[in-house]
Formats: structure tokens, C-alpha cells, sequence
């Protein structure tokens, strides 16, 4: 593992999109940034613009208006780029998949490199999953 | 001509100023996870956003817009501000002498941080850079008034020395500036004009996370939002150095460097605990805020300071 490597996993920004989400997974993503899980302490930030994103976390059902935003903010981020999907709907779709408006999961839309499943996910599993993703690399 | 560039890239130039001002970075982001009861970012946390962006990140260059403005204005500010840092070092590190009215000079390129950020969020094209630059400009107008008649009164008060070096050596052959009624004053009004020019909290609404989605940066990224960042960590070392310098009687050598070093942790922990009590203002209440109350600190100073104070 290279120094570039090293210094991009050690200072992950995240870029939260939340798709047609019912909320649940939002608050457990900004439970993880509060005091007491302390994302900061990885080196991650919430950021608020796209440009500056090494980490685009996105979570709820992603529906056909969502798709063409999903797609346009992917587009728009400077690479390298991971996604974490987070949540059932996220991964898979959960209960919404066979909805009408339902676009498909994240992963048939942009590719992704870390699930994180949950209904909605504990703030312990986003962290263990995004310091795996950290990892990985 | 080696041993000015010297100067000017190693030390205390370029390279030294940037190394401190990041580990002061990391100090402020410490002290204000420490304010909220988190364990905050390890101590080379600088160092990785600043070679993550400058190594690994692609730069994206807005479709409307001025593209060479707008990459060159972070270069701009570095320039601004590495500049700036070499004028206030030297004399403060008693490596030259300095000229006869560089405190002036130096009032000047400590602004062009701001301007180039400026240039550069007008020349992206995207509407909320260019409120964030228009609140900046606002700012600009606010703050820099009070830092001038901060830097006039420090000048008054050493008797009329217009140089860096002889300020400090009034400073420390007679007693520190800061240790009268008038130095008191002028160190109030001169943090908080350190507060806004770094844009920390209750002046950052250029930047304003919440609302504008970090303002004037919004359309920086890779390279030159490193270079932003290095700008940013060079200010954040020699703005404090600079009220270290003029009222605090700068560093005398041997074993005093400790004190020099514990006096500028003192100011940044100042600024970063105002940062972290206060809630950011409207642009309406910042310029107000700077242009009567700040003024009439310092004018009061002025008064004070020509009684003998």
C-alpha cells in the first residue's frame, strides 16, 4: 500500500444523499457523526458539496426522480469515489422493490463498494462497515 | 539571491509555515472536539486531507466560468499569504531587520488570501460561490477598517515606528504592549479581526456549511482546494504570530522560544473556544458588529494610547 492510499483512507469526506428514504437511516448516519460515535476520530467529515467527497453514502429507496440526481452527483464527484449503500432499501430495495416507482437498487445504477443491510442499519455497523471500506483499499 | 529563496521556501518560509499552521489546525480541531466531549482527529490529520487532495483527487474544472482565474487564485492566496508569513517571521525570528514600513506592506498581503478566494469563487460560475464571495466582500469591508487602525494604534503606540523589528524591540526593552489598559483593547479588537479574517465560526458565512455547502469552495476540488488548504494553515500560524509580534513583544531567543510557542497555543485556544461558543451572525450583524463596536474600541484605544495608557 502506497502513501497516496494511505492518506486517502485515512481522510475519508462523506457526501450524504438520501434517496425516497423514510428518514431512520439518516438519523442513525448522523448519529455516527455526533459526540458519541465520533466519525472524526477516522478523519471523516460530513462535507456539503460534492467536489470535495471521497465517500458518497447513500441510503432509501432510490425511485426514477432520484435515478437522474443519483447519476448527475456520481458524474459530477471527482474520482476516485467509493459509495456505500446503506440500509435494506439501499441494498436491495427492501419492501419497495417491487413498487412501481422503484428504479432499482443503487448498484444497478452506479457501481458500489460496501453494503451496510439494516432496517435501519445501528450506528456500530455503518462505522465497522466504513472502517472495513477504509481498509480495503 | 539562494539564501532569500531559501527564506522564502524553507525557512521560515513556505515549508515551515506550513507544517506549524497545520499542526495548529489540528490543535483547533482537538480543542473543539475536546469542547464536545469527542476524541478528535489524530495529530498528521492535516497532512492526509492536504496529500489526499493534493495526490489522489481529480480536479474538476466548471463548464461556465474563467478556468485559468480559477485555478490560478488559489495559487494567488498561497503566494498572499506565504508572503505575509515571511515579512512578520523574519524580524520576529530576528533573521533580518525587515524595511522601514513593512507592517503596512504586510496589512496588504494578509488581504489577498481573501481576494483570491474571491476571484476564484466569481470566476467558478456557480451562484452560491457567488453569494459566498459577495458575502466575504462585505466582510472585507467590515473587518479590514478595525485591523488598519489596530495596526495604526500598535504603530502610535511604540512611537511612530513604522517597522516590524522596532516595534518588537520597543516591546521588549520596555514592557509588552498588551500590558496596558490601551493594549488590552487592541488585543480584543485584534482577535476578533483574526477570527473573521480566517472565517472561523461566528464570521463564516462566506463558507457557511449549512446554507451554502462550504460558499466560496463549493466548486474546488483536488489540487487546488489543497492549495486553499494551504493557504488556510499558513494564515492560521502567522495571523496569531503577527499579534504575537506586535502586542505580545514576539520571542526573545534561548529558552524563550518555549514561551513564544505557549503564547501563540494561548491565542489559537482564544480563537478556537469563540469559535466553538458562538453561533455564526447574519453578514448585517457581523458589519455591524466591526464597524461600531470594534471601531470604537480601538478609537478609544487611540484616545487612551495618546494620554500615555
Amino acid at each position: 500500500m502506497g502513501f497516496k492510499d494511505h492518506c486517502f483512507r485515512k481522510s475519508l469526506w462523506v457526501f450524504h444523499f438520501g434517496g425516497a428514504s423514510c428518514n431512520n437511516c439518516d438519523i442513525e448516519i448522523l448519529d455516527c457523526l455526533t459526540p458519541r460515535h465520533d466519525l472524526e476520530r477516522f478523519g471523516i467529515l460530513l462535507v456539503g458539496s460534492i467536489r470535495h467527497a471521497d465517500v458518497l453514502l447513500v441510503n432509501g429507496s432510490i425511485n426514477r426522480r432520484d435515478r437522474d440526481r443519483l447519476l448527475e452527483l456520481y458524474r459530477q464527484a471527482p474520482k476516485p469515489i467509493l459509495v456505500v449503500a446503506i440500509g435494506a432499501c439501499g441494498c436491495t430495495g427492501g419492501i419497495f422493490a417491487e413498487g412501481n416507482t422503484f428504479a432499482g437498487p443503487v448498484d444497478k445504477i452506479i457501481p458500489v463498494d460496501a453494503y451496510i443491510p439494516g432496517c435501519p442499519p445501528k450506528p456500530e455497523a455503518i462505522i465497522s462497515g466504513i472502517v472495513k471500506l477504509a481498509g480495503k483499499k | 539571491m539562494a539564501v532569500y529563496l531559501f527564506y522564502f521556501l524553507i525557512f521560515p518560509g513556505l515549508l515551515f509555515m506550513a507544517v506549524a499552521g497545520a499542526l495548529l489546525s489540528w490543535y483547533d480541531r482537538k480543542i473543539t472536539a475536546r469542547v464536545q466531549f469527542r476524541k478528535g482527529p489524530p495529530l498528521l490529520q492535516p497532512f492526509y486531507d492536504f496529500f489526499k487532495l493534493l495526490l489522489v483527487k481529480e480536479t474538476i474544472l466548471p463548464q461556465h466560468g474563467s478556468r485559468s482565474l480559477f485555478l490560478l487564485a488559489p495559487l494567488f492566496g498561497v503566494f498572499g499569504a506565504a508572503m505575509a508569513g515571511l515579512f512578520i517571521l523574519l524580524p520576529l525570528f530576528g533573521i533580518e531587520t525587515g524595511f522601514r514600513g513593512d507592517i503596512i506592506v504586510i496589512f496588504y498581503l494578509l488581504t489577498l488570501p481573501s481576494f483570491s478566494y474571491i476571484l476564484g469563487s466569481l470566476a467558478s460560475g456557480n451562484p452560491l460561490a457567488a453569494v459566498g464571495a459577495s458575502r466575504e466582500m462585505k466582510l472585507i469591508i467590515s473587518y479590514e477598517l478595525t485591523f488598519m487602525l489596530v495596526v495604526a494604534a500598535v504603530i502610535m503606540k511604540s512611537g511612530q515606528q513604522f517597522d516590524m523589528n522596532s516595534i518588537i524591540e520597543t516591546q521588549q526593552t520596555g514592557r509588552p504592549f498588551i500590558g496596558s489598559i490601551s493594549g488590552v483593547l487592541l488585543f480584543v479588537a485584534g482577535v476578533f479581526c483574526i477570527q473573521a479574517k480566517l472565517a472561523l465560526v461566528p464570521f463564516d458565512m462566506s463558507e457557511a456549511e449549512t446554507e451554502l455547502a462550504s460558499g466560496i469552495y463549493i466548486e474546488y476540488s483536488g489540487p487546488p482546494y489543497a492549495m486553499i488548504k494551504l493557504a488556510k494553515y499558513i494564515m492560521f500560524f502567522i495571523l496569531p504570530a503577527f499579534l504575537v509580534a506586535i502586542l505580545m513583544n514576539g520571542m526573545n531567543p534561548g529558552i524563550n522560544i518555549v514561551w513564544f510557542i505557549l503564547k501563540i497555543l494561548g491565542v489559537v485556544l482564544l480563537l478556537t473556544l469563540i469559535r466553538n461558543t458562538n453561533p455564526r451572525l447574519k453578514i448585517k450583524q457581523a458589519s455591524g458588529f466591526f464597524l461600531i463596536w470594534m471601531n470604537l474600541l480601538v478609537v478609544i484605544a487611540i484616545v487612551l494610547i495618546a494620554f500615555g495608557l
